[in-house]
């Protein structure tokens, strides 16, 4: 049982970080119907600018605290405009082409964001300074270690965040709106190019965050670190049904505790199977995923 | 009657809100509209009258640019508006209820008419003018926080024709608001959209295939056919005339 429970935590957390990044390919998706093979990039991408801004504003003398903060919260801006620029040059002048296109075209860009992150950056790992975030407490023999609070809280707070502002806001409303029917919003006076690009700096600078907690998660980060993450999340939302946020969210706890449970029972070799393994079942039996009433041609 | 109705049509102001000259439109290599010219003066309702594919849909499709207009000039309020990006139209007073009503089906009514506000800044009038669109249909102020996709037919027209109020147009134009309802339904959205011409002095232009009650709720109308226009007129003209009693009036 205290094994079970265990594993039951590290499992949202990790569930937690594959939400984060599966929210970006299904909002994409739902506004554009692109899966954006590019994302994974910017969660590499938010994980470094973390660890570069950890370490220079650490070398600052600031408080832990304050350095997590910091690197977090630009780290996510500089993600959101690299995802901005990446839109307005990959996928922006296909967006009368055919979908393959763009496909194609979100496969260069991860590409081209992968080899610039390792000529830029090196093909080593590199360390995470997980020292900001060692400790923890024990609660009847379950180690909870700060750095799962941490990842949780952040999590949690990002996930309300977005909830909040795509339910309540109506910009949020807009977003929504476009998704379900473009022409309609243009006749009520949305511009749509303004919310694709807003849609895509929101799912990376979610994906940031999430590349930041994964180099806190596994203690360091490399270059390609986006690629299996990416794939992980992005099974994570055609598993909550693709389009649809709260289904992202639950596909993305879903599979983390899936892979965490896998590894703890049965193998930690084969933990990156069993995600796969989901996805291929998810695919073959259930395409339109757990809250798929999104998935239909029927919408424009 | 006839007679009446040419005379107040007359005295109508000499500068159009609305004018298209030589309008052309095609979908691919299909030509759609040729050389349309059409005039709207504020405060009246015109009607385009025309069968099935006759370019209806797309005439008010080319107005807003979602069709891009291959030739010809279109002015709204004195300014050419050919190339205007869609969504800039709403603010400058141009709106329009498509074809097929095209309620964003996930949000709730009230996400819906909200969205028809979305460019206005002015968010006591927002919540005033919310109020009157649930005044003029209590189905909808019922059904607020229902999804717009679970509402019947006649109340997803409602809610087309609410959601364009709260954008308080100065012209709307209008795609088959009788398509697929009931009578009394219908009777009822038309006696709205005289309701919102008369009172707020909204000018409208009215598609329909339903040419008998286009043309009873009109003072004016065009005849379209294969893209062109072959006729204008008066409505009672219209209405009294027997080449269009025969083809379009079931006659």
């Amino acid at each position: 049982m205290q094994f079970f429970l265990q594993q039951f935590i590290n499992g949202i957390t990790l569930g937690g970080v594959y939400a984060l990044i599966a929210l970006g390919y299904t909002m994409v998706y739902g506004i554009i119907q692109l899966i954006n093979f590019a994302h994974g990039e910017f969660f590499a991408a938010g994980g470094y600018l973390g660890v570069i801004l950890l370490t220079w504003l650490a070398a600052q003398g600031l408080p832990p605290v304050i350095c997590i903060a910091l690197a977090l919260v630009l780290a996510m801006i500089y993600c959101a405009v690299l995802a901005m620029c990446v839109e307005k040059v990959a996928y922006k002048p296909l967006r009368q082409s055919p979908r393959l296109s763009v496909l194609l075209s979100a496969l260069g860009m991860s590409i081209f964001l992968q080899n610039g992150l390792m000529l830029t950056q090196g093909v080593y790992d590199r360390a995470y300074p997980t020292a900001m975030t060692s400790g923890g407490f024990e609660v009847g023999g379950i180690l909870v270690s700060y750095m799962q609070i941490f990842i949780v809280a952040i999590t949690a707070i990002l996930l309300l965040g977005l909830n909040a502002l795509v339910f309540r806001t109506r910009i949020g409303k807009a977003m929504r709106a476009t998704a379900q029917d473009k022409t309609m919003s243009a006749l009520v006076g949305i511009n749509a190019s303004h919310i694709i690009s807003l849609t895509f700096a929101i799912g990376a600078g979610l994906a940031a965050a999430a590349g930041i907690m994964v180099g806190f998660y596994y203690g360091s980060i490399n270059y390609s670190m986006g690629f299996v993450p990416g794939i992980k999340a992005f099974s994570a939302a055609v598993l909550g049904g693709i389009g649809n946020i709260t289904g992202a969210m639950l596909g993305g706890f879903i599979i983390g505790m899936v892979e965490i449970f896998a590894a703890g029972y049965i193998s930690s070799e084969y933990k990156d199977v069993f995600a796969f393994i989901i996805l291929i079942l998810v695919l073959y039996f259930m395409p339109t995923g757990i809250m798929g009433e999104n998935v239909d041609d029927t919408r424009v | 009657m006839t007679t009446s109705t040419s005379a107040t049509a007359s005295a109508a102001p000499p500068t159009p809100i609305l004018e298209l000259r030589g309008v052309c439109a095609s979908y691919g290599r299909i030509e759609a509209l040729r050389n349309l010219t059409l005039a709207l003066y504020p405060g009246e309702i015109v009607s385009i009258i025309g069968a099935n594919g006759a370019g209806k849909s797309t005439t008010l499709m080319t107005i807003c640019n979602i069709v891009k207009a291959t030739a010809g000039d279109i002015f709204y309020q004195g300014q050419r508006i050919n190339g205007l990006s869609p969504d800039l139209l709403p603010p400058m007073g141009l709106c329009q209820v498509p074809e097929g009503r095209r309620i964003f089906p996930r949000l709730t009514v009230r996400e819906n008419l909200e969205m028809g506000a979305f460019f206005r800044k002015d968010q006591d009038k927002i919540v005033f003018d919310m109020e009157e669109v649930f005044g003029l249909f209590p189905r909808l102020r019922e059904r607020a926080g229902q999804a717009g996709g679970t509402l019947s037919g006649g109340e997803q027209q409602m809610l087309a024709i609410g959601r364009a109020i709260m954008s308080r147009p100065k012209v709307l134009l209008l795609d088959e608001p009788s398509l697929g309802l009931a009578p009394l339904v219908v009777a009822q959205i038309f006696e709205i959209i005289k309701e919102i011409n008369r009172k707020d002095e909204t000018t409208i232009l009215l598609v329909e295939q339903n040419a008998n009650l286009a043309l009873r709720t009109a003072s004016r109308g065009y005849v379209l056919e294969t893209g062109q226009m072959v006729l204008e007129d008066e409505a009672g003209a219209l209405l009294a005339n027997p080449d269009i009693r025969k083809a379009y009036l079931g006659e």
